[in-house]
């Protein structure tokens, strides 16, 4: 109590209603042209609808999680987040303005949103130590004066959980783990109010990936990280995350609080996700049936309709909208589960 | 015929399996029994032998140093027999299924000439018989229009797809012991869902028995009868799947437990530190440096694998290798 009181009245916060989020995608849309499959060396061309109509709020301190399989355009929607890719229709806004413009006006953006690559490995230059590494944001956005780099690549490497004398190593010489702390040091040693982070733990042991969890929920908590976390694994994201969008064919189908969401999913390709998800001593749930189907052929109506268990007449006919379901949550269904 | 014998003797009994590659003694005195229609999940972290059991048990393994025992009911020593033999029980009595099927099929033929081929070196098949026997084979795998399919070849298919043609390879044979690697790891969560229950229901189906090698605790108990925990190459804890997991003895099962993430699981045990490399492996319980229970002895003296109930002592029961158990 005593803690919100203070932060009401303290004057270097702007009160809270006023304030733009982080990240705003209004009707945000990408489609990429690419060559007709089957097109020869004929230069027709067709629209890919790697994001269609997504609307997202990402408040300040906030914790998301972007969920979807392959193909789902989680990783479309972070090159939009992140300014790399323009979206072809709708706007995508970063504190209220218009994130290319944001980030073509210098490195205040590259500074404040970092990110973590999913091959951690891969985004360190080999030839260099893991000191060099974490030191070269440091000078680059000149973050500590020359003289204290080294005091300043201590603090990191101790903060991601990695032993002092790691900055004399080389990536080689480190496991898959240690590699993606590395990773985590560098994305924090330009001090960002935003990481981005494209399925940062996937791929690496059990044991392993339980202490980056805790590692970055820590962070996220202690730094007040507002955290974007693209992830196919439904436990991390209920682990790590208070919020949750889980994405189907280039839509957010589903999103809301992440507890709540996963205790009632309501719609049905949240809930297959949900079920496929291995929990101990059930029996295995019955799979969805078939696949995604190609971006270049959606099917008319609804795009899960093919897939749903519950599809009805109208669902082949009428595309639902992401629509309000509930408190802070939102669905694009139009016969969502749980609905009277 | 296979079906006359016994239904209580093993179908596969592994002793003291161990695997040098050079100086690193990649496992170490692995034991486990395998019984007839019975699934078994080897499960562990990277490092703890899982693929090279399967690996070393199909006589696949390259450039190691392979010493123990496999006795294949009415085979023998899967480790001691001439590779002649080798080659006519791979298929028909025993085979594997890949992690990456899109590296395991050949890019330059089509998936119905894998098939059929296959089938005409197992079964003896004319060239019309394979083909007929892969339609129905495609079929049963979940390959909708599996006359057409079988022109197809490996890039035009999904990675799902991909995994049912290796399914439908692995089984053409009928063999009676299939090897599956991490089958679905690649896959997406709902394909993998498919896979795991096709497999599941395909040896099932034939009366088979099959070896799962998974990485996550929480599958194999909903997949598998028996579980096999391996820690850095030696075995520490194997048993039916609901002891292994709600009364287990060793420290690293509960570890290992601690680590799964359930969906609403706020709180998670991170283990500390790492395996430790293989020229710094203690003597004795390999897991000793990272064991919140070891006692001095535990690193120089290798821990016997021992029934967790003394009146239960059978190959197929809970047992666990711990100085100081739970």
């Amino acid at each position: 109590m005593m803690k919100d009181m203070s932060a009401m009245t303290d004057p270097r916060q702007p009160p809270a209603p006023t304030r733009a989020p982080v990240f705003e995608l209004i009707e945000v849309e990408k489609v990429f042209q690419i060559r007709r499959p089957g097109a020869g060396l004929r230069r027709d061309t067709v629209g890919l609808r790697a994001l269609d109509g997504v609307r997202l709020r990402v408040e300040q301190g906030a914790s998301l999680a972007l969920v979807g399989e392959s193909g789902s355009g989680k990783s479309t929607l972070l090159r939009v987040l992140l300014g790399l890719d323009a979206p072809t229709g709708g706007r995508a806004l970063y504190h209220g303005r218009p994130i290319r413009e944001v980030r073509a006006e210098g490195p205040r953006f590259a500074r404040d949103v970092a990110m973590v690559y999913q091959d951690a490995r891969g985004s360190l230059d080999p030839r260099m130590t893991i000191g060099a590494l974490i030191a070269e944001p440091l000078r680059h956005f000149g973050i500590v004066p020359a003289g204290q780099v080294a005091g300043r690549v201590a603090e990191l490497l101790a903060r991601v959980g990695l032993p002092a004398d790691a900055a004399q190593r080389y990536p080689a010489g480190l496991s898959g783990g240690q590699v993606r702390r590395v990773a985590i040091a560098r994305a924090l040693a330009s001090e960002p109010s935003v990481l981005v982070a494209d399925e940062a733990v996937s791929g690496l042991d059990v044991s392993t990936q339980a202490q980056l969890l805790t590692l970055l929920r820590g962070l996220q908590r202690d730094m007040g990280l507002t955290l974007v976390f693209i992830t196919h694994d439904l436990g991390v994201a209920s682990y790590l995350c208070e919020e949750i969008a889980i994405m189907y064919l280039g839509r957010i189908v589903e999103t809301g609080p992440t507890d709540a969401v996963l205790a009632a999913p309501a719609h049905p390709y949240a809930a297959a996700l949900r079920a496929a998800a291995p929990r101990f001593f059930e029996p295995l749930p019955e799979p969805l049936p078939g696949e995604i189907p190609s971006p270049l052929d959606l099917p008319p109506g609804c795009r899960f309709s093919g897939r749903c268990p519950m599809v009805q007449p109208d669902c082949q006919t009428r595309d639902p909208q992401l629509g309000r379901h509930g408190e802070g949550r939102a669905v694009a269904c139009l016969h969502p589960l749980g609905a009277a | 015929m296979k079906m006359d014998a016994i239904a209580a003797d093993p179908l596969l009994a592994v002793t003291d399996l161990t695997v040098y590659r050079g100086q690193a003694k990649i496992l170490d005195r692995v034991s486990l029994s395998l019984a007839r229609g019975e699934t078994l999940a080897l499960v562990g972290e990277s490092g703890a032998g899982k693929s090279t059991i399967a690996t070393a048990l199909m006589r696949l393994l390259d450039g190691a140093e392979v010493e123990g025992q496999a006795d294949l009911s009415g085979a023998g020593d899967l480790l001691a027999l001439p590779e002649a033999q080798m080659v006519r029980l791979r298929g028909r009595r025993m085979s594997m299924i890949f992690q990456d099927a899109g590296a395991a099929l050949n890019p330059a033929y089509t998936v119905g000439r894998q098939l059929i081929s296959v089938l005409r070196r197992t079964m003896g098949l004319d060239r019309a018989a394979a083909r007929a026997r892969a339609v129905d084979l495609f079929t049963q795998v979940g390959i909708n229009d599996a006359e057409a399919r079988l022109s197809a070849f490996p890039h035009q298919l999904s990675g799902g797809m991909q995994q049912r043609v290796m399914v439908a390879i692995a089984l053409a044979g009928n063999p009676d012991l299939l090897l599956a690697d991490e089958p679905t790891s690649a896959l997406d969560v709902t394909i993998q869902a498919q896979i795991v229950r096709l497999i599941l229901s395909l040896t099932r189906d034939r009366g088979a028995s099959c070896i799962f090698v998974l990485h996550d605790l929480a599958l194999a108990s909903q997949a598998c009868d028996r579980i096999v925990v391996l820690y850095a190459g030696q075995v520490v804890e194997s048993g039916p799947a609901h002891d292994v997991l709600t009364r287990n003895r060793h420290p690293y099962t509960r570890q290992l437990q601690g680590c799964v993430l359930e969906i609403g699981r706020k709180d998670l045990l991170a283990p500390e530190g790492n395996v430790p490399s293989h020229d710094q492996m203690p003597e004795g319980c390999r897991f000793a440096t990272r064991c919140p229970r070891a006692l001095p002895h535990c690193a120089t003296e290798p821990p016997p694998l021992a029934a967790a109930d003394p009146a239960r002592t059978g190959p197929l029961d809970h047992a666990f290798a711990c100085w100081n158990p739970e």
